[in-house]
């Protein structure tokens, strides 16, 4: 049964979202692995300790033997223990362009994944599913290359000086009227790194008394933003509008904690897709709810620009709202774009405030030329600018793609989160072998794919994760799903029974609250 | 509920960002048309540039260019993952990764993709709540913020002065005496930059290494201003003072300045720098960097390893125009005299910040007017633990010939005349 949300009309199309129950058998066995884990992890370390078994750590040095030790060692006992045994499967080697199909240095470990070697030989063509590559634009040919090319020839790779000293080029300020344009709001501004445009901007809108109310599963970058801003945090239940709406009542009605004086402001952070779960946010509920209790909406598009929407602009378009509705859009050009740096926009107050009050403006760099240019370039082939179809295509077919890929893993049987036009399609492994297991049986296969496990998901609920891109044609994904059929099968991983939980019978406890101490 | 209900229909909120007035001093950058390279188009007018930190002139250099051109033909433009999945390229990473730690004689580079993040998240990584951090007044914004992330205790101590940093050192000793269990688990680090981009002197490195060892606290060493300056090879104030690099737990950098690419590394021990590839945040949560940049990197550490003379010459340079920007009525210079990045400052402020900053902006537009362009360093005055007072910043590149370092000195000298007189 699946159960899809109207709610009132809010919704044009139906909101298909899923997440199926973790099996109770899965569920135990996954904590008996983890517990043989710990205990053989204990084990090493004690014939490690007894140098029984060498010790392949580095460590300290002589003369520094007396200090106060830099890591504790229960701190790294994961790292020892659990993450070093199936290491390979992650920072694996490229050597070629990320696009639909890459080539990756062959490495081979002799001593359990503590060092590599190269054997020296390429595997070629492996199928990419793991790089954020949406719309395809990760290209080494064609007109955004030669664009970046020109720009790179005149303007150099580096820019030497920050925004507001000596670091603002023509090409920015291009680029911004141009990000305006494309998300329809009145202004923009472009900075050097995705993860800084958090990290950097959130401490500049909100400070000392006022609210956060950010996602269970909000990204580090929103994180260590909102810490860094002084302001209190809250947590709300991931994508649930109750927990938001109480949250939101209770810190009207009650005010700041111990002294009672109301909030100066309420900003809620939310993302249009998350990159874990494979959801995306519940829009036109948080926007109707923030009209409701007058407070600011902070939406991190991250992967959702360029990937949603029928002409790409993003979760905002695909739900077909007003994109005026959210007071601070900002997003990232690494995935979509294939370049690299972050933007945020909004009304002109706002920005003409960042302009002036970001840390990123004052103290860091600005973005280098030729990723500029990547970033016009594409961006005006997604709008049709540049006088091509080319882009509208790429939307189409990702979208295509993304409801293809997902449709056949679900009849296969494999548990799959997420919303159903989401391009990042999770897929559980539970168990802590099975993680390395799948990595390493879809590598042989020659298929290259990402698998996460604590502490990026809870510790039960590790997963698989399938990054669709508009490159993939319909040859390369049925090869991908034929080949994931075979390793579920070996590796017994179709633990679906079709029992899919409807969504709103989805246990909705007391919120916990999180504040952060003065 | 009733009530409830009214309280929420009463409370109104702040705007969610004050208003900015039109002619606030920052609201309005300089344009700049073109690369901001050796002679620069600003708002319209070509100048010479004295306000990039482009200190060895590799910003269009065409062997740079060149080799990034190449490596944008092989990969494209951007690397669309983290280094975890699919990011990691072998051939600009691992080589830069490589490059960078023989360099510096070090066991282990790791690269961020971008400056400001690189000390902002290496600090957080080792540096946990209850750990002392022993931090210089004068360090830049990026460490600040990188403090406030590791929600360490913080303890400042008086810029370059290493009675007031003992005295603190000290201090902590008798506290440890009360509590020595806790004092067995309390991590301290002394963080102090190499050469400070607020006042442009160095720090006292051989000093603090006799106190790490005295007091027993580690040493992470910012050199985003030294790493292709100080040394005569250009491996920054280690190299300056002779000091065993290995001495130094940790050494952050950024390639913004001398290497004229984006982004930074961290070099050090293996033992130190691998903790980073899992705990550090602008690591593990960002896109790698573009490869075209890192191969930029590269081509730029190799002219720096094949042209050792360019630090000496650059020194030169630095000397020279420090020597005639002394003795001008109404600024002062403040920095060492082999820092490639003085400041100028008012000798007399006239009461307030914002009357400084007006004034010390017609001086620049002076300068502008006539062909030499300056910028006023910029702050964040609100958030600034200790805000230096306002000043001009004066860069000194390894392309400026003589006549422009003597023009740029005695236009300098005319503004201050007409300006401050």
């Amino acid at each position: 049964i699946h159960h899809i949300v109207h709610n009132g009309g809010l919704y044009k199309k139906p909101f298909n979202e899923a997440f199926e129950e973790t099996p109770m058998l899965v569920a135990v066995l996954t904590y008996v692995g983890y517990g043989v884990l710990t205990l053989f992890g204990y084990l090493r370390d004690f014939l490690r300790q007894w140098k029984i078994e060498k010790c392949q750590n580095a460590t300290e040095r002589e003369e520094q033997k007396d200090f106060v030790p830099l890591y504790q060692d229960f701190e790294n006992f994961y790292n020892r223990n659990l993450y070093m045994r199936i290491r390979d499967s992650w920072n694996r080697p490229i050597c070629s362009v990320p696009g639909a199909k890459v080539d990756m240095m062959e490495r081979v470990s002799h001593d359990y994944n503590w060092t590599f070697t190269y054997t020296g030989r390429v595997i070629k063509d492996i199928i990419n599913m793991g790089s954020y590559n949406y719309l395809g634009f990760a290209q080494n040919t064609g007109a955004c290359q030669e664009a970046a090319a020109k720009v790179l020839s005149q303007y150099g790779a580096g820019v030497c000086s920050t925004r507001q000293e000596m670091g603002n080029l023509d090409k920015h300020e291009e680029l911004e009227k141009l990000i305006a344009r494309f998300l329809g709001v009145e202004s923009a501004m472009a900075y050097g790194m995705g993860f800084a445009t958090n990290s950097m901007n959130i401490p500049a809108l909100v400070g000392k008394g006022c609210l956060i109310l950010s996602d269970e599963l909000n990204h580090a970058s929103l994180v260590l933003g909102a810490r860094l801003s002084g302001a209190t945090i809250r947590i709300f239940k991931h994508n649930n509008m109750q927990s938001l709406e109480k949250l939101l009542k209770d810190a009207i009605v009650h005010g700041q904690p111990r002294t009672r004086r109301p909030w100066k402001k309420i900003l809620i952070l939310v993302e249009g897709i998350y990159s874990m779960e494979g959801s995306i946010v519940r829009l036109p509920e948080v926007i109707a709810l923030k009209k409701k209790y007058k407070s600011y909406l902070y939406l991190d598009e991250a992967h959702s620009i360029g990937a949603l929407g029928p002409s790409g602009r993003g979760v905002v378009e695909y739900f077909g709202l007003n994109p005026e509705d959210v007071d601070v859009m900002m997003g990232t050009f690494t995935k979509s774009f294939g370049a690299a740096g972050g933007y945020i926009g909004g009304k002109k107050e706002l920005i003409d405030y960042l302009r002036t009050y970001s840390h990123s403006a004052v103290y860091a760099t600005s973005l280098s030329p030729p990723v500029v240019e990547q970033i016009i370039t594409s961006m005006k082939c997604i709008m049709g600018e540049d006088g091509t179809t080319f882009g509208k295509e790429c939307v189409q077919q990702l979208a295509e793609n993304t409801r293809y890929f997902r449709r056949r893993l679900k009849e296969m049987g494999f548990i799959i989160y997420g919303n159903e036009d989401s391009p990042v399609v999770p897929l559980m492994l539970y168990m802590p072998a099975k993680i390395g297991a799948f990595g390493r049986e879809m590598l042989k296969r020659n298929i290259g794919v990402v698998v996460v496990g604590f502490p990026a998901t809870p510790i039960i609920e590790s997963r698989a994760r399938f990054c669709l891109s508009a490159a993939h044609t319909k040859e390369i994904l049925d090869t991908a799903l034929k080949e994931i059929n075979e390793v579920g099968d070996l590796l017994q991983l179709k633990y679906s029974r079709h029992r899919l939980v409807p969504l709103l019978d989805r246990p909705f406890d007391e919120t916990t609250y999180e504040e952060t101490e003065d | 509920l009733q009530e409830k209900e009214e309280l929420i229909e009463e409370w109104q909120p702040e705007p969610l960002v004050p208003p900015v007035s039109k002619d606030h001093p920052a609201l309005n950058y300089n344009i700049v048309s073109g690369p901001p390279t050796h002679k620069i188009t600003v708002n319209g007018k070509e100048c010479i540039n004295f306000a990039s930190f482009n200190f060895l002139g590799l910003l269009d250099n065409e062997k740079v260019k060149n080799a990034a051109q190449a490596s944008l033909k092989k990969y494209g433009v951007g690397t669309c993952g983290p280094r975890g999945f699919y990011g990691t390229f072998v051939d600009v990473h691992l080589e830069l990764e490589e490059r960078l730690a023989k360099f510096m004689r070090t066991e282990e580079a790791i690269i961020y993709s971008y400056g400001f993040a690189t000390i902002a998240s290496a600090i957080p990584a080792y540096s946990k709540r209850g750990d002392i951090v022993f931090v210089d007044e004068a360090a830049c914004f990026a460490i600040q913020k990188g403090l406030q992330a590791s929600r360490s205790n913080i303890k400042l101590f008086k810029h370059n002065d290493m009675a007031d940093l003992e005295r603190l050192l000290k201090e902590q000793e008798t506290e440890d005496q009360k509590n020595p269990r806790k004092a067995r688990v309390t991590r301290r680090f002394i963080v102090v930059e190499g050469l400070y981009m607020n006042t442009g002197d160095v720090c006292p490195l051989p000093e603090l290494i006799k106190l790490k060892y005295k007091y027993k606290v580690r040493i992470f060493l910012e050199e985003s201003l030294s790493f292709g300056v100080l040394g005569e090879h250009g491996r920054g104030i280690t190299e300056h003072f002779r000091i065993n690099i290995d001495d130094i737990d940790l050494i952050s950098a950024n390639m913004e300045n001398s290497l004229a690419s984006i982004g930074g590394f961290c070099c050090g021990r293996s033992f130190v720098i691998d903790h980073q590839r899992l705990s550090g945040q602008g690591y593990c949560f960002s896109a790698s960097l573009p490869p075209l940049l890192a191969a930029a990197a590269i081509e730029a550490l190799n002219i720096m390893e094949d042209n050792p003379d360019i630090f000496q010459t650059l020194q030169g340079k630095c000397k020279r125009i420090h020597r005639a920007l002394q003795g001008i009525s109404g600024l002062k210079v403040v920095g060492e005299s082999f820092s490639p990045a003085l400041h100028l400052q008012l000798e007399e402020s006239c009461g307030s910040r914002e009357n400084d900053v007006k004034l010390l902006k017609r001086v620049v537009d002076y300068c502008m007017n006539s062909g030499i362009a300056l910028t006023q360093a910029r702050y964040l005055e609100k958030e600034e633990k200790c805000l230096p007072p306002p000043s001009i910043r004066v860069v000194i590149t390894v392309e400026q010939t003589e006549q422009e370092l003597d023009k740029a000195a005695s236009l300098i000298k005319e503004a201050a005349q007409s300006v401050l007189n």
